[in-house]
């Protein structure tokens, strides 16, 4: 076996172990470099949004992800969020991941415990932001809502009736929130286009993970999202406009050596395909 | 036992479907904060109100043309109070404070609740009054007044147009190709590979005395793309009975299992073998996504199947379970209506259906009259589709008009 | 019989619910929240059955001391105890023990399952990224100016940037348009199929 057959009929393992190595070396704590990152159009046009929105109004954020997409989601969720809070807007939040659930309690804890922190201000739970908690079958609840949040929320995360929370008196559906942002892992995305934004005309925007997000773009050209961000290079994107430089931002050091890493297997494996090509060309030439 | 755990399981269903449907009272409106007249701006004019269109009849419409303060004049208007009563003559402390717009904007919808005992409750088919005021820095204007209108009901929504011509325009060519197919009429479906290669993978199950397994994907039974596979499953279940080998098929939503289950036991009856079938061989794994993609990996390094379908609805776990079937050496075919997984799914699988070639599936296995008139209905309205958007684009070149989005911004009257 | 009725409920919802999507009155609405509680509802027990169905297969493995059945004890045991340690006297869902097995155990097993991702992505790329053919070629060369978009190139950064939104935009879009249209008009037709009949395969039936 020649050595460019070796290569093309390279054990995946191989390919495992190298990746493993270069993805655990960048964020080692001794290793210090930093990668620039430059926002795109379809990500600062989220962060403009909610920074063009006044004190008081109202947005949702729906944290449709399970804990095995938080690598890539939650910087944007904490991110977000502490940007709402500071912009002092009202923060509906909710999940339909049904894993979520603590999750996303957690977040939306610990970014207002952060805002006393940072911002010299604690957001209280009821009047600057309610949790809903998490219902399933997430199309029939994205309609539900559109009709009102009573249907399939008629209480909060915590048990207090909604109306009996002063933030959301007299607020009654989509009708009453600027945007909905979408954070997401599967196919609830598609649910909150063809039924939030299609059927109730709901301001959208979409966060997700990097494999989903070219499916996604056809929306946001047609208008029917104003952005998107996009995995792990969104988020730090999201993280660099913020001014608040998280896990995301770190995540991109790992993640250029694991892209580099790609690219030479695929350099290798063409180089190898077109050695034993030539080979198999001479051999045939000199029968 | 086992009843027991179903009694428990029922009345905890019952426990959540009750929290679930529980309507709650209605609250009290918030309090207003008090204004301090002086300075005002000049009030807005000409308010004019009406019956909000496409609504449940809950709605009114409030329209004014702007104060000379907004924009021009002192420029003194931060934004547009509207108030609300019943009655014109209700002192300024009873009318209702509906709705707050910015400087600029000439209209307001107040889109009232059904109930009578919610605090934002907007009666239907009863006279209702208006008050607009221009709102400056802790001051308003004087007020502009209008009224009465009445809020009532409408039986269609005239945004809603477009979709109702394509509905009945797909109707009908549907109806026409269906009678044609009825006819004898032969209409042309090209080879689909993925879909003739599924016997030959049967075969090679049976061969190798392996199982088949077969993954709807992590969809609902709403989603088109698992009812399209439920076809197939059918298909797979009744060959897989005549060759007398096994299929395992691991489900991400009950519903879906439930159906699947009938689908396999209907597929093992019409071979004459209703007797093989397994109810334990179409399970319920979890319905959360990564949870299920560590089952079925497991289920694949274990069963070592022969051959592996995956036909449904897939994010991201599909290079996670095609990867894994490559590992285990068996054939592959796959099909989703997804579109940034099929590139996972072409690299990692034998076969794979693309977008709409998984719906067209049924009518290319069944080959029946009604099945094969909706797919040419279908492929003959995508032309529609194609010519409609080519023409309006140029049309929109030349004219330089909104004629793409207009029809579907805007009330057809 | 049992066929009939479903078909028959299949298309009265389906006609009703089709006529309620063009009609905004008051009872349509009404009519339209009913819907959604009663799937809801039917989701629920659904649920049911899954949860019984998992239940029915861990133990008969058990029972007949099939292959790997310690498996399933792991199974059962972890999905009796998740819901038992969020029950309400055991301190509910923000108990510390519901918490201490969500983020120490749950959590990292969830994220190690998706981390798997980006290995098998680098063995699919190193398997399938060849130039074997000018298609290929074009697909290789696309994925390369894509993946270059998040290294940092220096000077070469931004007409790599600009290139990549390229093709994102206008190549990919106008792909992925194609099969859209595609997709959501079988997705018409599907629909239009099962409410007339035509397509019974969620009954069991092809």
């Amino acid at each position: 076996m020649t050595f460019h057959d070796k290569l093309l009929a390279l054990d995946r393992r191989w390919v495992f172990l190298v990746l493993a190595i270069f993805v655990i070396l960048p964020i080692l704590p001794f290793v210090k470099f930093s990668v620039p990152v430059t926002p795109v159009k379809e990500v600062r046009e989220i962060y403009d949004f909610i920074e063009g929105l006044k004190p008081g109004d109202y947005i949702l954020l729906s944290l449709d992800y399970d804990p095995g997409s938080m690598a890539e989601l939650h910087p944007v969720a904490y991110a977000m969020l502490e940007q709402c809070y500071a912009k002092k807007l009202k923060v509906i939040t909710l999940t339909l991941s049904a894993t979520g659930a603590q999750m996303v309690e957690e977040i939306v804890r610990d970014v207002a415990d952060s805002c006393k922190i940072y911002h010299g201000f604690k957001p209280e739970r009821g009047i600057d932001y309610v949790y809903l908690g998490y219902k399933p079958y997430p199309g029939i609840i994205i309609l539900g809502m559109g009709m009102n949040f009573r249907i399939p929320f008629p209480q909060d995360y915590y048990g207090t009736t909604l109306d009996s929370i002063p933030m959301m008196r007299g607020i009654k559906n989509y009708d009453n929130v600027k945007a909905v942002i979408n954070l997401s892992a599967g196919n609830v995305s598609d649910m909150w286009v063809a039924d939030g934004n299609a059927r109730y005309g709901v301001k959208l925007a979409l966060a997700m993970t990097g494999v989903m997000a070219a499916d996604y773009y056809p929306y946001y050209q047609s208008k029917q999202v104003f952005g998107i961000i996009g995995g792990m290079k969104g988020a730090a994107e999201y993280e660099k406009l913020c001014k608040n430089p998280g896990s995301a931002t770190d995540a991109m050091k790992a993640q250029v050596f694991a892209h580099v890493v790609i690219i030479i297997f695929i350099i290798i494996g063409n180089l190898a395909y077109f050695l034993g090509r030539r080979k198999t060309a001479q051999t045939q030439e000199s029968e | 036992m086992k009843y027991i755990i179903l009694l428990f399981l029922t009345c905890l269903s019952l426990c959540l479907s009750q929290a679930l449907l529980a309507q709650t009272a209605s609250s009290d409106p918030p309090a207003e904060a008090a204004l301090v007249p002086s300075e005002p701006p000049a009030p807005p004019s000409n308010v004019r109100v009406s019956d909000l269109a496409n609504d449940d009849g809950h709605g009114i419409r409030v329209t004014w043309d702007l104060s000379p303060d907004d924009g021009a004049g002192r420029s003194s208007v931060i934004s547009y109070d509207i108030y609300r009563t019943l009655n014109p003559n209700d002192p300024d402390s009873l009318w209702k404070k509906v709705g707050t717009v910015v400087l600029g904007v000439r209209t307001y919808a107040d889109r009232g609740e059904r109930e009578p005992g919610s605090g934002s409750y907007l009666p239907k088919h009863t006279n209702l009054y208006y008050r607009v005021y221009a709102v400056g820095a802790g001051v308003r204007s004087a007020v502009a007044t209008a009224g009465p209108a009445q809020a009532t009901d409408d039986w269609f929504n005239t945004m809603k147009v477009p979709e109702l011509i394509f509905c009945l325009v797909f109707l009908v060519l549907t109806v026409r190709f269906i009678n044609m197919a009825k006819k004898g009429i032969d209409l042309y479906v090209r080879p689909l590979a993925g879909i003739e290669a599924i016997d030959e993978a049967i075969g090679r199950a049976t061969e190798m005395g392996k199982p088949i397994l077969y993954v709807l994907g992590i969809g609902t039974a709403g989603d088109i793309a698992t009812i399209a596979s439920f076809t197939v499953l059918g298909r797979v279940a009744r060959k897989v009975a005549e060759y007398q080998t096994s299929m395992i098929v691991p489900c991400c939503d009950p519903v879906v299992m439930t159906i699947a289950q009938e689908t396999v036991k209907t597929g093992y009856a019409d071979a004459g073998r209703p007797d093989a079938y397994k109810e334990d061989s179409v399970y319920y794994v979890t319905s959360q996504q990564f949870p299920f993609v560590a089952a079925v990996n497991g289920t694949i390094l274990r069963e070592k199947p022969a051959t592996n379908i995956y036909l449904g609805y897939f994010a991201a776990e599909s290079l996670l379970l095609a990867e894994t079937g490559v590992l285990a050496g068996s054939i592959q075919i796959a099909g989703t209506d997804q579109v940034s997984q099929l590139p996972f799914f072409v690299v990692a699988c034998d076969y794979t259906l693309l977008g709409e070639e998984l719906y067209a599936a049924s009518a290319y296995l069944g080959r029946e009259p009604l099945l094969l008139g909706t797919l040419k209905a279908q492929d003959y309205l995508k032309a529609i589709v194609l010519v409609c958007m080519v023409a309006l684009l140029a049309l929109r070149m030349i004219t330089g008009a909104d004629v793409i989005s207009k029809p579907f911004d805007a009330p057809w009257w | 019989m049992k066929q009939q009725i479903p078909l028959v409920l299949v298309f009265v919802f389906g006609v009703l619910l089709a006529i309620q999507y063009f009609v905004p009155s008051e009872p349509s609405q009404r009519f339209y929240e009913v819907a959604l509680d009663g799937l809801t509802v039917i989701g629920i027990f659904a649920m049911v059955l899954g949860i019984w169905s998992q239940i029915h297969v861990g133990y008969n493995k058990i029972k007949r001391r099939a292959e790997d059945w310690q498996y399933s004890v792991v199974t059962l045991v972890s999905m009796f105890g998740m819901a038992f340690c969020g029950l309400s006297f055991m301190g509910g869902l923000n108990g510390p023990i519901f918490r201490q097995l969500y983020n120490n155990i749950f959590i990292p097993i969830q994220a190690a399952i998706f981390s798997l991702l980006a290995f098998y992505i680098a063995s699919a790329s190193y398997r399938a990224f060849r130039a074997r053919s000018a298609v290929s070629t074009v697909l290789l060369v696309a994925a390369l100016l894509l993946m270059l978009r998040v290294i940092p190139t220096g000077p070469l950064a931004d007409p790599i940037n600009q290139i990549g939104s390229w093709m994102l935009m206008v190549p990919n879009m106008a792909a992925k348009r194609a099969i859209l249209i595609g997709v959501g008009l079988g997705s018409v037709a599907t629909a239009l199929k099962i409410v007339l009949g035509i397509e019974r395969s969620y009954l069991g039936k092809d």
